[in-house]
């Protein structure tokens, strides 16, 4: 009856549901992210960021722009010197939410003692993890969808116009964009977590990578396209083939896929992402407005890409994860 | 099969190359309070761990309640109770929280949980302190709170790493009470423990590690019987003339040592328990006893002795 296994041989099937215990997980660590005095601090600084800019472009809109099929949309994306559109901030906020809920999830459960309690009930290691990462997007979506409603709610007020379907359709997409770019930093920050035993190293290291991208890589990306594809002759097509591998190189930055991705939601009458981009939202092209539809395949590629690097992330994290001996 | 709790057939784990548990052949009975003793490092953790399927094992096969750790952890870890050797907690929380939290992993909730809750706290007397988050526990409290947590699912076989360590000497008893408790309720318990007192006062059979073999396994009678040679030793007390008590119980069949530490006091040394025998000797040689004792080899000795040996003598 004894039949020896061989060494190190994974065993194909494993029992039961992997997800078995996910949402007791996802119950904890929200309760956990809800009430942590780190959430109060994010929490604060969304609420103010949101209020100053928006109050700013209220402000903006009000003395400039009287009449725009789009005003609503124009609550996000208006700034006013000094202070830069709400979606500017976005960009780098979200980052730091998302780094805040995640870079301690994993060690922090080690350096606690009680990774091998938890591991110790019947679920495995992959509820564990999916279970942290959930809790952390649904903490993400409810702090970004309140910040939202109360945008919303500063425009009813102020401008005295209730929002289009569309505009309000568009602000939705703003919003799950902005959750999925959230997912992204989170599983960069899970990865990290599992790596590094130190919350402290982990935290380090995942806004060391978002500096990377949010400062560095712009330039890296075309220094490297110059590298790469010297422009010689001075032809157009030498100097086209550089500048779109320059874009297609910043698109691996996260920032870069999030920052171009909201410009056809919030600006309607953006028809292309392609080289005509400018890298502020002012600088949109006049023309009559695409629809939601339009606008939503130019975007197509970049929230595929934000939702694919997610999974790849989660699945790195998950390998090492399950790699990782749970002996502490 | 009598109800085997767990078997293990050449179970083994290397890391890189190094031996941390070797060819271990286990088996716990039903209801069996087992100690695994051995020196810092000797593989207690690691198979442990691997008993759990926390760990995968090199080598070898493992059945925990019938159960294949590695197959179905998801069954072997509903059955089974494990109190890692630093149980922590989420501190934040009280006692109660955390328990709720393992509660609800074990997929119970509701008043069901509520029970398990209360009666897990009750048994180890952190009642009245459950609403205080963990980060006010002392070390001791928070060794408790670890049995409540082991209990809330109910859990056929316990496993304990130094269930004991750092419990003053008055907790460290109450902790024994609980394991005994436990036995009497039918659940098969293994500890790890580096206090061979303890392990003795509450374990039926004892596993001695060393470099990641099991070298000795047996009862401390066994064990005693196999280290030391003899297994009991009787104490007495006795008036009379030294040189006929001595001779008197040298002759005794099974008697294979006798000294006298002087005045009144023998130590006899047998295979058997021979109090009734060296009582009839000690007459026979027309002494007047005062008293009688049987000395339980201790294994403290047995391990000392042990380790003695096998420094002199490297291990096959
Ligand atoms: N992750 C690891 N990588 C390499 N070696 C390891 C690892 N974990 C344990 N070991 C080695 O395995 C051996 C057995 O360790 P184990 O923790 O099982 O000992 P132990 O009997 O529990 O010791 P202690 O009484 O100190 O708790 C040791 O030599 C240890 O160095
Ligand atoms: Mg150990």
């Amino acid at each position: 009856m004894s039949q020896p296994r061989e060494e190190g041989r994974r065993l194909p099937a494993r029992e039961g549901s992997p997800w078995t215990g996910l949402w007791a997980v996802v119950a904890k660590e929200m309760a956990d992210h809800l009430t942590s005095a780190r959430m109060r601090i994010l929490e604060i600084l969304i609420v103010l960021t949101a209020a100053g800019t928006v109050y700013m472009a209220i402000q903006e809109i009000r003395t400039t722009i009287a009449q725009d099929p789009f005003l609503f949309l124009r609550l996000f994306t208006t700034s006013k010197d000094p202070v830069p559109a709400f979606v500017g901030f976005l960009g780098f906020l979200i980052p730091l939410i998302a780094i805040a809920l995640g870079f301690d999830s994993i060690n922090g459960e080690f350096n606690r003692r009680t990774i091998s309690r938890v591991l110790a009930q019947p679920i495995y290691r992959d509820a564990l993890l999916m279970g942290k990462f959930l809790a952390g997007l649904f903490t993400m979506t409810l702090v970004l969808t309140a910040i939202w409603l109360l945008i919303i709610g500063l425009g009813l007020i102020t401008l005295g116009v209730p929002p289009s379907p569309e505009e309000l359709a568009r602000a939705l997409c703003l919003l799950l964009l902005s959750i999925f770019y959230g997912g992204i930093w989170l599983a960069v920050a899970m990865v990290f977590s599992v790596v590094f035993r130190q919350p402290a190293t982990a935290a380090l290291a995942a806004i060391a990578i978002w500096l990377f991208f949010l400062v560095f890589w712009d330039i890296l990306s075309s220094l490297l396209a110059s590298a790469l594809l010297p422009i010689r002759y001075g032809t157009m097509e030498e100097i086209l083939a550089q500048t779109k591998l320059a874009m297609n190189l910043a698109r691996i930055s996260p920032n870069t896929l999030f920052s171009e991705a909201i410009i056809p939601i919030l600006q309607p009458n953006v028809r292309s992402l392609g080289l005509v981009l400018t890298w502020q939202l002012q600088g949109a092209i006049l023309g009559t407005p695409l629809p939601l539809g339009e606008s939503l395949v130019l975007i197509w590629p970049h929230l595929t890409g934000l939702i694919a690097g997610t999974i790849l992330l989660f699945a790195l994290s998950y390998i090492l994860f399950q790699r990782r001996e749970i002996r502490v | 099969m009598d109800e085997l709790v767990i078997e293990t057939e050449g179970l083994t784990k290397h890391y890189n190359g190094v031996v941390a548990v070797e060819n271990l052949n286990l088996r716990v009975r039903r209801q069996e309070v087992f100690g695994l003793l051995g020196p810092n490092g000797s593989g207690k953790t690691t198979t442990i761990l691997m008993l759990l399927g926390l760990t995968e094992p090199t080598a070898g096969w493992v059945r925990v309640l019938g159960l294949d750790p590695a197959r179905q952890p998801l069954s072997v870890k509903a059955r089974v109770g494990y109190m890692p050797d630093e149980v922590g907690f989420y501190e934040e929380l009280t006692a109660r929280e955390n328990l709720a939290y393992i509660a609800r992993l074990n997929g119970l909730s509701g008043r069901v949980a509520q029970e398990r809750i209360e009666e897990a706290l009750g048994r180890v007397g952190l009642l009245d302190v459950a609403d205080r988050p963990v980060a006010t526990y002392s070390h001791g409290m928070k060794r408790r709170l670890g049995v409540a947590d082991v209990l809330i699912k109910k859990p056929q076989l316990i496993i304990m790493d130094e269930p004991t360590q750092g419990l003053d000497p008055e907790a460290a008893r109450e902790f024994l009470r609980i394991i005994r408790s436990l036995k009497e309720e039918g659940i098969t318990i293994v500890l790890s423990s580096h206090l061979l007192h303890q392990v003795q006062a509450v374990c039926d059979r004892v596993g001695l590690f060393h470099k990641g073999h099991m070298v000795l396994e047996g009862t401390v009678t066994e064990l005693a019987r196999q280290v030391l040679g003899t297994a009991y030793h009787i104490q007495l007390e006795a008036e009379g003339s030294p040189e006929s008590i001595t001779a008197a119980l040298r002759r005794l069949p099974g008697v294979t040592d006798v000294s006298w530490d002087g005045k009144y006091h023998y130590r006899v040394a047998a295979v058997e328990d021979l109090r009734t025998e060296a009582a009839g000797a000690v007459m026979s040689a027309g002494g007047r006893l005062l008293s009688l004792e049987l000395d339980r080899p201790s294994l403290d000795d047995i391990y000392a002795r042990y380790f003695e040996e096998v420094e002199h003598v490297p291990a096959a």
